[in-house]
């Protein structure tokens, strides 16, 4: 709908008048705009402020990543079904999975002029990977070899007992990191892996432009990159308000935009977002405040798509916890899971928005299997549940002195199902079982990390890329960076290791479901649900879909 | 008259140490590690923490982050908030909002709520009066958020007329609605203070001097009863502006104002402590200037009042 400024004002007034004498009464809306489509249109989008400067590997929140994602071009992307497709790489090829070499296309240039070669990538990672750059995603990195050199950090106990971590890079470059020419880059892996480079999709792996790396705060107020997008102005990033993309019509790739631009705006809660979309002051958004997910569909007939998203969620289980340990406690975590209508939660409480885990990873990714042997603890079955909880007390009797408790965060919707979840516990086991609220995530991170949750914990992982060992190395493998309850299994690394070093993708995931047979063993965490991700546009959008990590695929937008 | 208003300004500083130490002291016994809480389940390096935990002082007792705070703010050199944007740019963008915000629902409060105050109270008993008296009690016991999301829906989605959210290049314009919202319920007393003491001033003595000396009815109701009904409207009034550019929070969310309440409320969820303390300092002015205007301001309604002896 389109207003005039004047015609605006003189609505508003009356409306004031109206509310101010307590009158109601009808007025005449306007009529909509029905332009035609238009390939230069300007479509806006959900947001909020990214938490750091836009340079790809510092980006590891999704409102920052976002925006990267259209700012650049990587040596691969990923498709919508999140296969990794070749981009500014001609080829990636290896006959060991330990060295690979890579071609990178010829006459490629940032949107400011500046041309991109092998060397270009080499400079960029190596300044990721840098201690002293505190890049967030720096550990992206960590496979090539000489890695450790120039991660290299100093830890100082303090006069407290605290540890301070400060960078100590022992070298600038990785040593398994080199440009022998223009287009050629060759990187030495400190050990085989077979996905490796599944990875270079990723932001952290973008390349970067030299002025990014001599100065990259300023250069991350106004990023310049090579993706399909390009911010509109110096300044195009308004805090706290909006950021404003436009087509880079230099991008010659598979992402190439087909409106004329995302102007990124910010919400502190998706409430208002959704009030605008319903009266398309607003495009697109992929967040919807809780309160809508029953109702979106019937709001926005023929405007909305869902789609499943590779992510993972859990319910931890401590070692530490006294109860759920030794054989006794192998049973109660199989009687838990054996106990959680999985079904019916993703129905009731989450409208059909998710789906009942089938194994550690979600569907979406490549190569992953169903029916993975001890998979069915995923089942619910009440009347195994409370056999196998009558066999572990056989054997160690269990302590319900205190009730079981399930460590959350509140903010986010979480304690719908939770309690679900413990009434399960509570019919099926006959044990106590609560909820344990936190205000804040940072107040359950905390105590997982330092080990001091009573009871179970809510966990969440969503991929950085699609690969079978994104969602079990950095969460399960002992000493990973998202390990947070410590789980350590020898065999389960063991696995891995072998996945990660075998010739062929195929044979990789081969291994890597081997080792989720471990994790149905041990049950470190108990898999809950798939996630789908709802998305609604507005009138002026013809239609629009999400990635295969969620993420709206905003160049592939038409507008009306 | 000079020395009243230094003394005023004086009782600033103990105040500001107060509240200040006070809220910092609040948001330093959150829980939780903020900076890790910026992450989530996706950690960075252990390196990037720690320089962030020392770079913003965290790993400092108290009375040191606190200590450095106020020397930042002498020094006018506000810092950096934890997403590395410096805090006194990001109060530059939010306060002309909220104060634009808060001044268009102050004149809506001021100018409608005691001009409907003047002729209710005017005609007191009359059908204006019931009705306006029923109306303002129906504002008064809805909640603001409950008003808000039904302007959004009836006034930004169904009718039309307003958009349902404000977002980027706020202006007069696009405030109204949300200003509407957040001065409706301030009116509602405004008009019934008013009221009450237009009523009560209608009968005094000078009233009936002023009539019988022949002067013009509007002089008589403009000059003579509404100036001496004004005292406990003003006084009102100026208490409010200090909630109005804090207290705006509900409002500001419901319409996506990028204005101070928004800021606060995302500040305080990642307990940025410089961030918090910064809003509420220069809130704490607000409110002691707002104070002071209605101080003075009493003198020019009431000529007795004087501030020297």
């Amino acid at each position: 709908m389109r207003f005039t400024r004047t015609s605006k004002a003189l609505g508003i007034v009356a409306i004031a008048a109206l509310a101010l004498t307590g009158c109601g009464g009808g007025g005449s809306t306007g009529g909509s705009s029905t332009a035609a489509g238009d390939p230069n249109k300007v479509i806006t989008a959900y947001s909020n402020e990214p938490q750091n400067p836009l340079l790809p590997a510092n980006t590891n929140e999704v409102y920052g990543g976002r925006v990267v994602n259209l700012l650049f071009e990587g040596l691969r992307s990923y498709d919508a079904n999140g296969k990794a497709v070749n981009a500014l790489a001609d080829s990636i090829e290896s006959s060991d999975a330990q060295n690979w070499t890579i071609k990178v296309k010829q006459g490629q240039k940032f949107t400011n002029g500046e041309a991109i070669t092998a060397k270009t990538f080499v400079d960029s990672w190596n300044f990721a990977a840098n201690s002293k750059n505190l890049q967030n995603n720096g550990f992206f990195f960590e496979s090539i070899a000489g890695y450790d050199d120039v991660s290299a950090v100093n830890s100082v106990k303090g006069a407290d007992g605290k540890t301070t971590t400060t960078p100590a890079p022992k070298a600038d470059t990785m040593s398994g990191l080199q440009a022998t020419d223009d287009s050629t880059i060759t990187v030495k892996l400190a050990q085989p892996e077979a996905d490796w480079s599944l990875r270079l999709g990723y932001s952290a792996f973008y390349p970067l432009p030299s002025a990014a790396l001599a100065d990259p705060k300023t250069y991350g107020e106004n990023p310049v990159g090579n993706g399909p997008y390009k911010f509109e102005k110096q300044g195009s990033w308004v805090h706290d308000q909006s950021i404003t993309l436009v087509k880079n019509a230099d991008y010659k790739g598979t992402r190439e935009a087909k409106n004329g631009g995302v102007t990124f705006k910010f919400y502190t809660d998706p409430g208002p977002a959704y009030t605008d979309l319903q009266s398309d002051n607003l495009d697109i958004t992929d967040v919807l405040p809780s309160n809508a997910l029953k109702t979106y569909v019937n709001d926005f007939p023929d405007r909305n798509a869902t789609k499943a998203v590779a992510t993972d969620s859990t319910l931890n289980i401590p070692g530490y916890n006294p109860n759920f340990q030794g054989e006794a406690g192998k049973l109660r975590r199989q009687a838990l899971s054996y106990a959680i209508n999985r079904e019916e939660i993703a129905k009731v409480v989450f409208n059909g928005t998710r789906t009942p885990a089938k194994a550690f990873a979600p569907p979406v990714i490549d190569g992953f299997k169903e029916g993975i042997k001890g998979s069915e603890v995923l089942n619910f079955d009440p009347a195994k549940a409370k056999d196998l909880w009558a066999q572990a007390d056989k054997i160690q009797p269990y302590d319900a002195s205190k009730p079981l408790q399930i460590a959350s965060n509140t903010d986010g919707g979480n304690k719908e199902w939770i309690d679900a979840v413990a009434n399960g516990f509570k019919n099926n086991l006959g044990i106590q079982a609560e909820i344990q609220p936190f205000a804040k995530f940072a107040e359950v991170l905390n105590l997982r990390k330092s080990q001091q949750l009573p009871g179970l914990t809510r966990a969440g992982w969503q991929g950085d890329y699609p690969s079978l060992y994104n969602f079990l190395g950095p969460v399960w493998a002992t000493g990973a960076s998202s390990n947070y309850e410590k789980y350590s299994n020898p065999e389960f690394d063991k696995l891995l290791k072998e996945g990660l070093a075998a010739k062929s993708t195929d044979e990789a995931n081969a291994k890597f479901n081997q080792a989720q047979e471990i994790l149905f063993q041990d049950l470190p965490g108990l898999p809950l649900w798939d996630q789908a991700r709802p998305i609604v546009w507005s009138n002026n959008i013809v239609k629009a879909e999400t990635g295969w990590n969620g993420e709206i695929l905003y160049y592939g937008i038409t507008a009306k | 008259m000079i020395r009243f208003i230094l003394r005023r300004l004086l009782q600033v500083i103990p105040v500001f140490l107060g509240t200040t130490l006070l809220v910092y002291y609040m948001v330093f016994a959150l829980p939780g590690d903020p900076i890790a809480a910026l992450f989530g389940d996706r950690q960075p390096p252990q390196a990037v923490i720690d320089t962030l935990r020392s770079q913003y002082h965290l790993d400092q007792p108290f009375w040191v982050q606190y200590g450095l705070f106020l020397k930042n703010l002498f020094t006018f050199n506000l810092g950096n908030d934890f997403t590395g944007q410096p805090i006194a740019a990001s109060l530059a963008r939010v306060f002309p909002v909220t104060a634009m915000l808060a001044v268009e629902a102050l004149a809506i409060q001021a100018i409608f709520g005691v001009a409907f105050g003047v002729f209710a109270g005017l005609r007191r008993g009359g059908w204006f009066d019931s009705t306006v008296l029923v109306a303002s009690l129906v504002v008064i016991a809805v909640p603001t958020f409950v008003l808000g999301f039904v302007f959004q829906l009836v006034f930004g989605v169904k009718l039309g007329w307003a958009k349902p959210t404000v977002g980027a290049n706020a202006d007069w314009v696009t405030l109204l609605l949300p200003a509407v919202v957040l001065g409706l319920v301030s009116f509602a007393y405004v008009l019934r203070l008013t009221r009450a003491s237009v009523s009560e001033n209608m009968n005094a003595d000078y009233v009936r001097t002023a009539t019988a000396k022949g002067l013009s009815r509007p002089r008589v109701v403009l000059a003579h009863i509404l100036r001496n009904s004004l005292i406990p409207v003003v006084t009102y009034l100026g208490a409010n502006l200090g909630g109005l550019m804090g207290g705006a929070i509900v409002t500001e969310g419901i319409f996506n104002v990028p204005g101070v309440g928004n800021k606060l409320y995302q500040a305080v969820l990642r307990s940025e402590g410089p961030t918090i303390v910064s809003i509420v300092s220069v809130l704490v002015l607000v409110f002691v200037v707002a104070n002071l205007l209605v101080d003075l301001l009493y003198a020019w309604l009431d000529p007795r009042i004087r501030y020297d002896q």
